[in-house]
């Protein structure tokens, strides 16, 4: 029984990490976006529903799912960049309110065309051959190899982004914009075009989220508003604006809510029946990573790493 | 989908002309149009409408409203269909906590509701009302089925799985009635969750020798997708709620092989039945899933009552629909004195069609006219 309790435990913390991965794409957009822009962006969830749709449409057609990864990611970026220049321009310079419904109204009319377009019906999407099926990792554990493909994604994203940010002209000036935006516009950088381009990477970001989550779960109208409530949870965590915040948010958020639904139930088990158990415990592991927030909050009411010191 | 709408809006039409004459009849429909899982609601919608369509009858407006799966939205649209519309029947409520938070009222109101889909326990049993009919099923049914399937099969240790809300918790009490043995475990999962990452890992740490799952719409598709790769090896086993046309289309090779129980098929061999595959495939050019024919079903049942009285004369309809005087596409069908069917459940596989597309394939009789536990609570 302390067997299989240790490999339950280690492949849910692969578990955790897995989801913990894909947050961190869609919170790093969403933090960049507000850090260096101080802009809410509520349709960020529709960049994600954009990389599954066109990655589902793109595989569909080619056989490919590379290729159709490909055409989702550049997809969502393309679309991102498009309502940047349309839309969200007009927005830098308005209260945070018109911001949020503005964007609310982007999620309803992406949600709406893409049901008109495609119907409600779930798309098919599935991983690739060669990455279906599952590993046997040491000590015995039995896990999805796309799982762990979704995981090295998330790694390599991370510290590509780290590497960007960090040592790159681009990096220095997206850090320079998130410290004092009016300073970058008057030393001659091209402030328009940076946020156009940090506004599609985030974008991307969320569609590279969106399509590999789709192959895993179910392409749909609708998909990204879920995953887009615990992005903020995330972001509101690790520090809005910080990367470094949104990686160990993302992480925290992930292990938490995964631990949770799985052992609370088992922790309320010691005193109640097992069906009420089942009952309360996946009700409070629902709001765990709220409570998780509002504990970090109570604390430390920047987040974890607040990026404006 | 633009047959759908022409159809809608030409009987909103026609029968906005004719909206005068005191002895129309007026049904609200509240069903789940948009959000995850939404063609539940279209397949009910689709089918009621064809049904109407049918009929011949101008004298019947159908107004239809979308629910978006919130139980607030179903409230107040049940209001403004009751208050303002002034109509004499509801129906169309997809998920049963909805069904919950709209159909106790609306009956107390005097109101006529005719469910397509949703069946909880409450509204079997102690909160029973005279002027609630459902044409589905009681929540339990099909599970029970499954339980008393899976017993005679010779499974010993099955682990069951469904998603915290009523018709959930409904479910797996359902399948342990009919099952009477032990289970290896019970997990409850979020409502419209897409991950079961730890859910497989606790299926895999425990030594049973079958799944049992409830997961109604794209919850299904996500689970089956991910269930595939984990090289967990239980057979699994499900209401048709987890296995409709649309879901193992989507789920693609990994749902062949799995077995559902249904109260109806689309190859179940009956006149009304061929009829109705025939007419609905070539008006919505799909294969209609168990929701299209509950939808189908319930517009018929009204038709039925509507030969015989006006719904304005209260008594005189509820009887008529008690006497579920229709051709049920489930071949026979009448109701308990609960007003929830009596009727035969079928087992289904799910195998490879004909176009490599997975597709269920009727096996054979699960039970034989089963009654809902609840019955006997209710006092009418």
């Amino acid at each position: 029984m302390h067997d299989v309790t240790a490999t339950l435990f280690f492949e849910q913390l692969l578990n955790g990490l897995q989801l913990g991965t894909m947050l961190f794409l869609m919170a790093s957009g969403l933090t960049l976006v507000f850090g260096v822009m101080g802009l809410i962006n509520l349709a960020h969830g529709s960049f994600y529903m954009v990389g599954a749709y066109v990655t589902a449409l793109a595989t569909a057609s080619t056989g490919s799912f590379l290729v159709g990864l490909c055409a989702g990611v550049l997809a969502a970026a393309a679309v991102g960049a498009l309502v940047e220049l349309l839309v969200i321009r007009r927005l830098y310079h308005r209260p945070h309110l018109d911001q949020v419904l503005a964007t609310f109204a982007l999620i309803l009319i992406f949600s709406e065309g893409t049901r008109w377009l495609f119907g409600s019906s779930p798309l098919w999407l599935s991983p690739p051959e060669m990455l279906r099926g599952f590993v046997t990792l040491p000590g015995g554990v039995r896990y999805p190899l796309y799982r762990l493909v979704i995981i090295a994604v998330g790694v390599v994203v991370a510290i590509g982004l780290y590497l960007l940010i960090a040592r790159t002209r681009l990096g220095m000036r997206i850090r320079a914009g998130e410290s004092d935006r009016e300073m970058i516009g008057a030393l001659g950088v091209n402030i328009a075009r940076l946020y156009t381009l940090i506004f599609a990477m985030g974008a991307a970001l969320a569609g590279l989220a969106g399509a590999m989550v789709g192959a895993l779960q179910s392409v749909q109208v609708g998909m990204g508003e879920p995953v887009l409530i615990l992005a903020f949870v995330v972001i509101v965590i690790g520090g809005i604006g910080s990367i470094k915040g949104a990686l160990f948010g993302a992480i925290l958020v992930g292990v938490v809510d995964t631990m949770g639904r799985v052992f609370l139930p088992s922790l309320f088990r010691n005193f109640m029946s097992p069906s009420e158990a089942a009952g309360v415990g996946s009700a409070v592991a629902a709001m765990l990573v709220y409570i998780l927030m509002a504990i970090i909050l109570a604390f430390k009411p920047k987040g974890l790493f607040a990026a404006h010191g | 989908m633009k047959t759908i709408a022409s159809l809608g809006l030409g009987l909103l039409m026609t029968s906005a002309l004719t909206a005068a004459q005191a002895d129309d009849v007026k049904i609200g429909m509240i069903t789940t149009l948009s959000g995850g899982g939404s063609h539940l609601g279209v397949d009910v919608r689709d089918g009621f409408m064809l049904a109407i369509e049918q009929s011949g009858r101008d004298d019947i407006e159908v107004l239809i409203q979308d629910d978006a799966n919130r139980p607030d939205l179903a409230r107040s649209l049940s209001d403004e269909f009751m208050q303002r519309d002034n109509v004499d029947i509801l129906t169309g409520l997809i998920w049963s906590n909805l069904a919950m938070a709209v159909v106790p009222a609306a009956v107390r109101q005097g109101t006529f509701y005719i469910s397509p889909n949703a069946g909880p326990s409450a509204l079997a049993g102690r909160q029973c009302h005279e002027n609630y009919f459902n044409v589905a099923w009681q929540n339990d049914n099909l599970h029970e089925a499954m339980g008393a399937y899976m017993r005679e099969q010779g499974f010993e240790r099955p682990i069951l799985l469904a998603p915290n809300y009523p018709a959930g918790t409904d479910a797996l009490a359902g399948f342990k009635y009919r099952y009477e043995g032990e289970v290896v475990d019970e997990i409850y999962t979020q409502m419209g969750q897409n991950d079961y990452a730890a859910e497989i890992a606790q299926i895999r740490a425990s030594d049973a020798d079958s799944l049992f799952f409830f997961l109604p719409g794209g919850m299904g598709i996500s689970f089956m997708k991910q269930y595939e790769n984990s090289g967990v090896e239980l057979p699994l086993f499900g209401a048709a709620f987890s296995f409709d046309e649309i879901i193992i289309q989507a789920v693609g090779s990994a749902a062949i092989g799995t077995m559902n129980t249904s109260q109806w098929a689309y190859d179940l061999d009956n006149d009304a039945n061929r009829a109705f595959v025939d007419s609905f495939r070539e008006a919505y050019e799909r294969t209609p899933t168990l929701y299209a024919s509950q939808g189908f079903d319930s517009a018929n049942l009204i038709l039925s009552a509507l030969d015989k009285a006006h719904p304005s004369d209260q008594d005189a309809f509820r009887e008529a629909l008690r006497e579920a005087d229709f051709d049920s596409v489930r071949g026979k069908f009448r109701f308990g004195d609960n007003h929830h069917p009596i009727q035969d459940i079928y087992v289904r596989e799910v195998v490879e069609g004909e176009n490599g597309q997975p597709t269920n394939r009727l096996v054979g009789l699960a039970i034989e006219d089963i009654q809902d536990v609840y019955a006997a609570d209710c006092q009418m």
